[in-house]
């Protein structure tokens, strides 16, 4: 398949390797963090970390959209789905995202309407098919989301709409970024950037990243060859004592960003002065919400909201995983009280989730999988 | 990747042993979950209806129980669109108990057919899904000679619900199992996979995304009767269609019962271009993805050529291939080699495979 499977040839990646290798200093331990979610994903789904030399450790950070939701927002959420007459809707990865009460999957099973779309147009689809129901659209994810939830709120307007609204749980990477980087418990190396969520920032909102804390930060883009150039750029950097950042997917990602994406972002939302994130805890100035222009299209403007704030479970150390000062298996309760089928965590449930990726795609000794594989 | 392999190795070995626990139904009520064919399915069946109806038959939990010279099995259809490209409700409703009899090693014989049908549905719909099953039956040798019909208020059912049993004779001595998958074996997949999933995905028009692609739905009697024929009695241990969950969701039973390790070459493993481009856009993973008319069929090493050749000359067989072996070590797990080189767990899902976000 074009555009395909050139980023996932065996024999580019083999040569590679070898130069990631014979980069490496001897001795030297290094750790590189992942931001994105999905790059946690494409390096379990393909097993990168076969190539990789054991002194390069790849540490999973924040980046996975239903693993940063509080359970407390979906605790909301599945308030408002309860009120009469309401449609909510929402992305597949959130049906099975545990609040307070249960998910989405259990408020459907008593008798909510929560309908999975593929993107908010689709639910404004069923608001404009539904003229009797309020349909409520759950948003979330980085700026890689945001976009195609405010575009869908201009066209309601546009389209005069009026049934349509916005649970709106947008969050923005580099607050998330600069908290890890402050985060004490954490020896990190360098950063592979979140490929996705840059087509719409840019690279530019990196560059504190490089002057302001030594390290350096490649875009990388989501093939397994992707990950692997993006290895071998940063250690060629750490090698010549450069820190840069770097744009390893240029051929998606420009280097402003998504002008028009940002716009759409700016007209239809604002900054809130805070917002908690799950495991890391209240964060300034690091999500969006409806700005009052657009009140008619927020939810939480239209909703009564308790607005609970619910602590994450004491055994849950998903701070810890989300941050990588812990790997998934290190947790107290991973793959034992917390499983795909039970998860305590958000980390648990989305396959973009370093637990819920390492516990599907390798929970088991690297040593005893290699034995068995071998021809 | 770290120095601490020692204390994860203890970690990993606890957490098998959690698994190996028995299945409990945690939930208190159903959720769409349970009917998807993963482990929320599995534990429901375990845990609610094993508990109820234990007896030795049953435990086994194969495509249909087998009792004295005799398969028996039965299936229900509750397929949304009821007509999509390749076929509809009726045909599947027949082949998909056809499949289940003849993965038992039977020749299906006998098939009832249950209709339940919603207020207003529309008697020319009934009548072109009753002229599939006809044709199906036709086609796959069988007899559809006593059935059911009750209707539901408006609103109680979505416009057809059909449910079939059927048994088979088996006229064979070799007696196929889950169970029966030894270190060496071969595994072999009929043809390319994921095609019915992706075909309803489609068809329900959520996606907008257009595809050439039709349901593989087929009966594989004929072909199961080939592969039976030409291998000697013992050396075809086990053989499953790869319906809900997919390719994936079969290799884990087998993995499961066997006691043994199942390791599979992702390159080697046929998927048409349209699947795997679909599957690439949703961010879900074919193995995963059902099919209607494709097997796993587990062979001994030493009969693997005589295997393929036998499926190679059926028409639904002829993209057949060895795509792993089984082996003794980890027990109960599938291991995937990515065609990227690297190797990776192969794990029941919980539920539906749910499209990725981003």
């Amino acid at each position: 398949m074009r555009f395909v499977d050139e980023y996932r040839d065996a024999d580019t990646a083999r040569a590679l390797a070898a130069r990631i290798t014979a980069l490496c200093e001897p001795g030297r331990a290094y750790k590189f963090m992942e931001v994105c979610g999905g790059h946690t994903h494409t390096i379990y789904k393909h097993g990168i970390e076969d190539y990789l030399p054991e002194a390069v450790t790849l540490v999973h950070g924040p980046g996975c959209p239903v693993c940063v939701i509080p359970m407390g927002r979906v605790d909301d959420a599945i308030h408002i789905a309860a009120q009469p007459d309401v449609i909510m809707t929402s992305f597949g990865d959130m049906m099975r995202v545990p609040g307070g009460k249960g998910s989405f999957l259990d408020a459907k099973a008593r008798g909510a309407d929560i309908r999975m779309v593929y993107s908010p147009l689709d639910a404004l689809k069923i608001a404009k098919q539904n003229p009797s129901k309020r349909v409520v659209f759950m948003a979330i994810g980085f700026e890689t989301t945001a976009p195609s939830t405010a575009m869908t709120v201009l066209r309601a307007k546009a389209d005069g709409v009026d049934n349509f609204s916005v649970f709106c749980n947008h969050v923005t990477i580099i607050p998330a970024i600069k908290a890890i980087l402050d985060s004490p418990d954490l020896r990190l190396d360098a950063f592979i950037g979140p490929g996705h969520v840059s087509t719409v920032i840019g690279c530019r909102p990196y560059r504190f990243i490089a002057r302001d804390y030594g390290k350096p930060i490649v875009v990388a883009g989501f093939e397994p060859l992707d990950v692997l150039q993006s290895v071998h750029q940063i250690l060629t950097q750490l090698a010549q004592r450069r820190c840069e950042v770097e744009n390893q997917y240029a051929r998606v990602v420009p280097w402003d960003g998504n002008p028009k994406a940002l716009a759409a972002i700016n007209e239809v939302m604002e900054l809130r002065p805070h917002f908690e994130w799950r495991g890391l805890g209240f964060i300034s100035q690091s999500a969006l919400r409806v700005s009052a222009k657009y009140a008619r299209y927020d939810a939480e403007r239209i909703f009564q909201i308790p607005g609970g704030r619910v602590a994450d479970p004491t055994s849950c150390q998903c701070g810890e995983v989300l941050k990588g000062v812990l790997k998934p298996w290190e947790c107290k309760v991973f793959g034992t009280a917390c499983t795909p089928e039970t998860p305590i965590g958000t980390c648990m449930v989305s396959s973009e989730g370093a637990c819920a990726a390492y516990y599907n795609f390798g929970r088991f000794s690297r040593e005893r999988v290699k034995e068995a594989t071998r021809q | 990747m770290t120095g601490d392999t020692g204390l994860e190795e203890q970690v990993l070995e606890r957490i098998e042993r959690a698994r190996r626990r028995k299945a409990r139904v945690r939930e208190e009520y159903i959720t769409l979950a349970h009917g998807a064919g993963g482990k929320a399915t599995h534990t429901l069946i375990e845990g609610v209806f094993l508990e109820a109806f234990r007896n030795p038959l049953l435990e086994p939990l194969e495509d249909g129980a087998v009792i004295d010279e005799m398969a028996f099995t039965t299936d229900s259809f509750v397929v949304t669109p009821l007509f999509f490209p390749g076929g509809d409700i009726g045909d599947l409703a027949v082949n998909g108990t056809v499949n289940d009899l003849a993965m038992c090693g039977a020749r299906p014989r006998y098939l009832s057919a249950g209709f339940i049908l919603e207020e207003g549905f529309p008697i020319a719909h009934l009548r072109r899904i009753a002229a599939s099953m006809a044709t199906a039956a036709q086609a796959a040798g069988v007899q559809i000679v006593t059935g059911d019909t009750k209707v539901v208020e408006r609103g109680k059912a979505d416009g057809c619900y059909v449910v079939t049993a059927g048994v088979g004779t088996l006229d064979r001595p070799t007696r196929l199992s889950a169970a029966a998958a030894r270190p060496g074996d071969a595994v072999i997949v009929s043809g390319p996979i994921g095609e019915h999933g992706i075909t309803i995905m489609l068809a329900r028009g959520e996606l907008d995304i257009q595809a050439d692609l039709t349901s593989d739905t087929a009966p594989l009697n004929e072909l199961t009767a080939r592969l039976l024929d030409a291998c000697d009695d013992g050396e075809v241990r086990c053989l499953r269609d790869a319906t809900r969950g997919g390719v994936a969701t079969v290799l884990n039973e087998i993995a499961e019962a066997s006691k043994a390790a199942i390791v599979v070459n992702e390159d080697i493993i046929p998927v048409r271009p349209d699947v795997r481009g679909a599957c690439e856009l949703l961010g879900i993973d074919p193995l995963y993805v059902a099919c209607e008319g494709r097997m796993v069929a587990i062979v001994s090493q030493a009969s693997a050529e005589t295997a393929l050749t036998a499926l190679h000359s059926h028409p639904l067989g002829h993209e057949a291939a060895v795509v792993g072996r089984v082996n003794d070590d980890p027990p109960g797990l599938v291991l995937l080699k990515t065609a990227f080189g690297g190797t990776r767990i192969v794990d029941l899902l919980v539920g539906d495979p749910l499209p990725r976000i981003c």
